[in-house]
C-alpha cells in the first residue's frame, strides 16, 4: 500500500502582493517586484536592490502580541500556514497526526541582527548588555522558532521540524513533509519555507562575495535569469506553506488537490561552499532519481521550473543539469524562473516556487522568466521569455541548488 | 529492526576529545563545566559554561577551512574525522552519491556572526568578509562535512534545539532503509560568545548558580536551571548488512512529536512519543535497560520527564541517568552526544551515574542512578530529547556486535 | 605606511584563508598562481577585504579577478598605496 501525499491548500506571502491569488497574479503578468530596498538604508552598499513582500502584519490578520514576539520570517510563515488551512478546508484531525516541516535558510536573522544592534549599542560593544535584551530573543537566536510558530498555530503534535539545508531548505521541506504522509508518520503536514533576510548583514555578506545584482540603477530589471547580461541575483523574501494530506483521505472530504508531490531526491557536489561545476553532473543525478521515484520517464516531464538565480554559474550548471538528465526533452519543455519576478529568498524560495508549479498544474499556464531579452547562446533553452504561456501538463519538475553544494529535484503530477 | 547500525564515534566535548577519554570521565564523574574562559562573562547572570578543554583548530582542522568556518564547524569537522576513523567504514571505497551528511544544528556560527556583525556597525558593509555567506548558516557544518570527504548523497540539517539530535539520526535511519550506505549525523554547537550566551539567557531556562558542582541538578530538589555547553558528537550510521563486526549498537526505534501542554493546556505529549518509539524498535517497556533522559534542569520540566517515564515504566521502573550535568546542554550537539554516551554504556553494562544531583525532588518517581555508575547487562537504551518551543523526541537503541 | 610587501601579503593570505596541506607559503610564491596555492574565488575576495581593513585600500570587483598571483597582487596593491598618499 503506497500513500500518496497531495497539496489541498496554498498559501503564499511574495513580493508582489501578500496572498495566493496575488502572487499568481504576478508571476503570470509576468510583473517585476524589485525595486530599491526600502526595509533598511542601504545606500552604502554594493546592491541596494531587493523583491521586498508589501506586507502588513495587522492586515494580515497579526495581533499585537504575535507581531512583538515573531520575527518577520515568521510572521511570513503564520500568516502563509493560515491562508493554506483555509485554503484547504480541512478540520478535525487529531492533534498527534498532524506535523510541521518548515524550511528556512538564515532563520529570524532579521530580529538577530536588530536585537544586536541595541544589545552592542550599534557595534560598539564586543561584551553586549544584556539588560537590554527582549524576552523572544533566544526566539531570534534558534531557527527551529519558525517550526514552533506554525506547530501552535496548528496545534501540531506529530513530528515537527526545521529543515535548513541553505537555498534548497524550501524543497526540502516539502520533500519531508511529503515523505512524513507517505510514511504513514502523519495524516496533516503543514510543509513550506520561509526567509526575511533583507537586512544588513545579509545584504553585506552577499555583497562581500559579489553574489548580488549592482544593477542599482535599474531595480525593476536587476533579476535577468538566462538573459546574458544579468549580473548576480537579487534578494527576495518571502514564505510558501502547503497543506499536505494523504490522497485517499483528500478525495473522501472532496477536497481540490492542486498536485501530488510524486517525487523528490537531493544530491550534493561535494564540490564547493558557494561554486558550481558546469557540466551539471549532481543536480542531473537528483532529477534522474527524482523522476524514479516518481515513476516518471524524462519525457514526462511538461515543465521545469529552474532554480534561475542570475548569476552566470547558475544558469549554465543547471541548463547543463537539464540537457544531462533529460535529453532531448530539455529542448521540448518550456523552463522559467519566477527569480526574475520574486527574487531569491534563499531558504523560502524552493516552497514558493513549488506553490507556483502547483498553481502552473491547476490552471495550466507556465509563468515567465521576466526580464529576458538577451539570450545567452549557452544558455539554449526554452525559457518562456516575458509572457506566461498556456501549456498543457500533467508533470512538472522543480530544482534548487544552494550554497553548501546542495541540488534537490522535486516533480509534481496532476491527480 | 536492527537493520541500521552506529559504527562510528566523534566526541569533542566539555567531558574531553575523543570517545574514550569523555566515557572516562563520565565514568569518573568529572565535569567538564566550569566559569566561562573564552569571553568575560562576569558580568553576566550566567557565569558557567562547558567548554570543550584544550581545543585547538589547527590541530583537527585543515588549515585552509580554519578560517572560513566558525567554532561550531571546527568542532564538527574534527569529530566527523575521527568518527570516521573510528567507524573503520573507507568512504573512497564507496559509491559517491551513496554517502550522505545529516546533522543538527540550533543556533549556527553565532561567535563568528557576532564578529562579522560588529565590523558592519563599526566599519561598514564593505568590511564584511567573505566567509560570513558560509560560516554563519545552519547548513555550513553538513556543507563542508559534504565536501571535506567527497560525499554527494543527500545533505540535510535539522534544527529542533536540543531534540534535533535525535530527529537526525531518525532520518539517516531513513536514508540508510531507501538510498544510502553511510550516513554522516549526529551534530555540534557552540555558542561561546557574549551575543550566544546572552541570547541563550533570554530562554530563562538557565542556571544562574556559579557553583560548577551544583549549577545544573536536574531533578533534584535544588534544581535551578540548565548550565550551556558546546560541542557534541558526531556519528557515522550504516547498514547493518556489511558492517558485521563493527557496530557500536544499532537504531532500534525512533519517534518524534511536538508539546502543547504549556500553551494548550493538553497532556505533555513524551510518554505517547516514548511509546511510539518503543512500538517502533518493537519493544515492550520491560524491554528497556536503561533511559539517557533529557534532564532539562527546571522543575517544571524535570517534572514532566519524570511522570512520563513512570507513566510508560511504572514508578521507578527502569534505571535513569543524565551524564550531561557534566557537560552542560550541547543543543545540536546534546542528543548525539547522548547517543554516544549510551552506546558506551551498553558496549561495557555499566550505567553512568548523574553526577551532581543528590537528592530528588518531591513527586519524581524515577530510579535515578546517582552517586556511582551501576554496572549491570544492558541490552537496550531509550535516548530522550526535548527542544526550546516543544519538540520532543525518543530514540531506541542496541547493543552492538563491536568486536 | 606606503609599501606592501610578499611578507605583508603572505600574513594576510594565512588569516584570510589558512593554508593547505602542502602549500609552503614561505618558499617563492611570487609567480605561483592562487588557484594551485589553494586560494579559490572566495578566498581572493576575503584576501581583497582583508587589505581593505588593515591598509584601507579597496581593490573593485574586476581588478581582484585579474589578480591571478602574488607578483601581481603586491605590485597592484603597492601602486594603490602610493596612490593614497598623493
Amino acid at each position: 500500500m503506497t500513500r500518496k501525499a497531495v497539496i489541498t491548500g496554498v498559501g503564499v506571502v511574495a513580493p508582489g502582493g501578500v496572498g495566493r491569488e496575488a502572487f499568481w497574479d504576478t508571476l503570470t503578468a509576468g510583473r517585476t517586484a524589485t525595486r530599491e530596498i526600502t526595509l533598511f538604508d542601504a545606500s552604502e552598499f554594493r546592491s541596494r536592490i531587493a523583491a521586498e513582500a508589501d506586507f502588513d502584519a495587522v492586515a494580515a490578520g497579526l495581533s499585537a502580541r504575535e507581531i512583538r514576539r515573531m520575527d518577520r520570517a515568521a510572521q511570513f510563515a503564520v500568516v502563509s500556514a493560515r491562508e493554506a488551512l483555509r485554503d484547504s478546508g480541512i478540520t478535525g484531525v487529531d492533534p498527534g497526526r498532524i506535523a510541521v516541516s518548515i524550511g528556512s535558510a538564515v532563520g529570524c536573522t532579521m530580529g538577530l541582527e536588530e536585537e544586536y544592534a541595541v544589545l552592542s549599542d550599534g557595534g560598539r560593544q564586543w561584551l553586549v548588555d544584556h539588560t537590554y535584551g527582549v524576552p523572544h530573543l533566544y526566539g531570534y537566536m534558534v531557527p527551529s522558532t519558525l517550526a514552533v510558530e506554525v506547530a501552535n498555530e496548528v496545534s501540531a503534535e506529530g513530528p515537527v521540524g526545521l529543515i535548513s539545508t541553505g537555498c534548497t531548505s524550501g524543497l526540502d521541506a516539502v520533500s519531508h513533509g511529503a515523505q512524513l504522509i507517505q510514511e504513514g508518520a502523519a495524516d496533516l503536514v503543514l510543509a513550506g519555507a520561509t526567509d526575511a533576510p533583507i537586512s544588513p548583514i545579509t545584504s553585506a555578506c552577499f555583497d562581500a562575495i559579489k553574489a548580488t545584482s549592482p544593477s542599482n540603477h535599474d531595480a525593476a530589471h536587476a533579476s535577468r535569469p538566462f538573459d546574458k547580461r544579468r549580473d548576480g541575483f537579487v534578494l527576495g523574501e518571502g514564505s510558501a506553506v502547503m497543506v499536505l494530506e494523504e490522497e485517499e483521505s483528500a478525495r473522501r472530504r472532496g477536497a481540490h488537490i492542486y498536485a501530488e508531490v510524486a517525487g523528490f531526491a537531493s544530491r550534493s557536489n561535494a564540490f564547493h561552499m558557494t561554486g558550481l561545476k558546469p557540466d551539471g553532473r549532481e543536480m542531473a543525478e537528483a532529477i534522474t532519481v527524482a523522476l524514479r521515484r516518481a515513476k516518471l520517464d524524462k519525457s514526462d516531464v511538461d515543465y521545469i521550473n529552474a532554480h534561475g538565480s542570475g548569476t552566470k554559474q547558475n544558469d549554465r550548471h543547471e541548463t547543463a543539469a537539464f540537457k544531462r538528465s533529460l535529453g532531448n526533452r530539455a529542448y521540448e519543455v518550456p523552463v522559467s524562473s519566477i527569480k526574475s519576478m520574486v527574487g531569491h529568498s534563499l531558504g523560502a524560495i524552493g516552497s514558493i516556487e513549488v506553490a507556483a508549479c502547483a498553481l502552473a498544474l491547476d490552471r495550466q499556464v507556465v509563468p515567465p522568466t521576466a526580464n529576458l531579452h538577451h539570450a545567452d547562446p549557452e544558455c539554449d533553452l526554452d525559457y518562456v521569455p516575458l509572457v506566461a504561456r498556456e501549456h498543457a501538463m500533467d508533470a512538472v519538475l522543480s530544482v534548487g541548488s544552494g550554497f553548501g553544494g546542495f541540488q534537490t529535484a522535486m516533480l509534481l503530477t496532476r491527480v | 529492526m536492527a537493520d541500521t547500525v552506529i559504527t562510528g564515534l566523534g566526541v569533542f566535548a566539555p567531558t574531553g576529545i575523543g570517545a574514550e577519554e569523555h566515557w572516562t570521565a563520565v565514568l569518573d564523574g568529572k565535569s567538564g563545566i566550569g566559569h566561562i574562559t573564552r569571553f568575560d562573562a562576569s558580568g553576566y547572570p550566567v557565569v558557567l559554561a562547558g567548554e570543550v578543554p584544550g581545543f585547538d583548530a589547527r590541530e583537527h582542522v585543515p588549515g585552509r577551512l580554519i578560517p572560513q568556518t566558525d567554532t561550531w564547524t571546527h568542532l564538527a569537522l574534527a569529530a566527523a574525522e575521527a568518527a570516521l576513523a573510528d567507524s573503520g567504514a573507507d568512504p573512497k571505497s564507496l559509491p559517491e552519491y551513496e554517502m550522505a551528511v545529516v546533522t543538527s544544528s540550533s543556533s549556527g556560527g553565532t561567535a563568528f556572526g557576532q564578529g562579522e556583525m560588529e565590523r558592519l556597525y563599526q566599519k561598514g558593509p564593505s568590511w564584511v568578509g567573505a566567509y560570513q555567506s558560509i560560516a554563519w548558516f545552519y547548513a555550513a557544518t553538513t556543507g563542508q562535512i559534504s565536501i571535506q570527504h567527497g560525499m554527494r548523497g543527500p545533505c540535510g540539517v535539522i534544527c529542533a534545539e536540543q531534540a534535533g539530535g535525535l530527529d537526525v539520526v531518525a532520518q539517516a535511519r531513513r536514508l540508510l532503509r531507501t538510498q544510502s550506505r553511510l550516513v554522516v549525523t549526529g551534530g555540534t554547537d557552540s555558542a561561546m560568545c557574549p551575543y550566544g550566551l546572552v541570547a541563550q539567557m533570554a530562554n530563562g531556562l538557565m542556571s544562574t548558580s556559579d557553583d560548577p558542582a551544583r549549577a545544573y541538578v536536574p531533578f533534584d530538589a535544588d534544581a535551578r536551571g540548565y548550565v550551556p555547553g558546546e560541542g557534541g558528537a558526531i556519528l557515522i550510521a550504516e547498514r547493518a548488512e556489511g558492517a558485521e563486526g563493527r557496530g557500536y549498537g544499532a537504531i532500534l526505534g525512533h519517534a518524534s512529536g511536538f508539546d502543547q501542554s504549556e500553551r494548550t493546556g493538553r497532556p505533555p505529549v513524551l510518554a505517547a512519543t516514548i511509546r511510539r518509539a518503543l512500538d517502533d524498535a518493537g519493544l515492550n517497556p520491560s524491554g528497556v535497560d536503561v533511559v539517557f533522559a533529557d534532564a532539562a534542569g527546571t522543575p517544571e520540566l524535570d517534572r514532566i520527564e519524570a511522570e512520563a517515564l513512570a507513566a510508560v515504566f511504572g514508578p521507578r521502573g527502569v534505571p535513569v541517568t543524565a551524564p550531561k550535568t557534566l557537560t552542560g546542554r550541547l543543543y545540536g550537539g546534546g542528543a548525539p552526544l547522548d547517543v554516544a554516551t549510551a552506546l558506551l554504556a551498553l558496549r561495557d553494562g555499566v550505567i553512568p551515574h548523574t553526577a551532581g544531583t543528590e537528592r530528588l525532588a518531591r513527586g519524581m518517581e524515577i530510579d535515578l542512578v546517582l552517586g556511582q555508575p551501576r554496572q549491570q547487562p544492558l541490552s537496550t537504551a531509550l535516548v530522550v530529547a526535548r527542544g526550546y518551543g516543544g519538540f520532543t523526541a525518543a530514540l531506541v537503541l542496541g547493543r552492538g556486535d563491536r568486536a | 605606511m606606503s609599501t606592501f610587501s610578499l611578507d605583508d601579503l603572505r600574513e594576510i593570505m594565512r588569516q584570510s584563508a589558512g593554508v593547505e596541506a602542502g602549500v609552503d607559503l614561505d618558499a617563492d610564491i611570487t609567480d605561483i598562481e592562487f588557484i594551485e596555492l589553494g586560494y579559490d574565488s572566495l578566498a581572493l575576495l576575503e584576501l581583497a577585504i582583508q587589505v581593505k581593513r588593515k591598509y584601507g585600500v579597496s581593490i573593485p570587483d574586476d581588478d581582484v579577478v585579474d589578480m591571478t598571483t602574488p607578483r601581481i597582487a603586491v605590485e597592484y596593491i603597492n601602486r594603490q598605496l602610493v596612490g593614497a598618499e598623493v
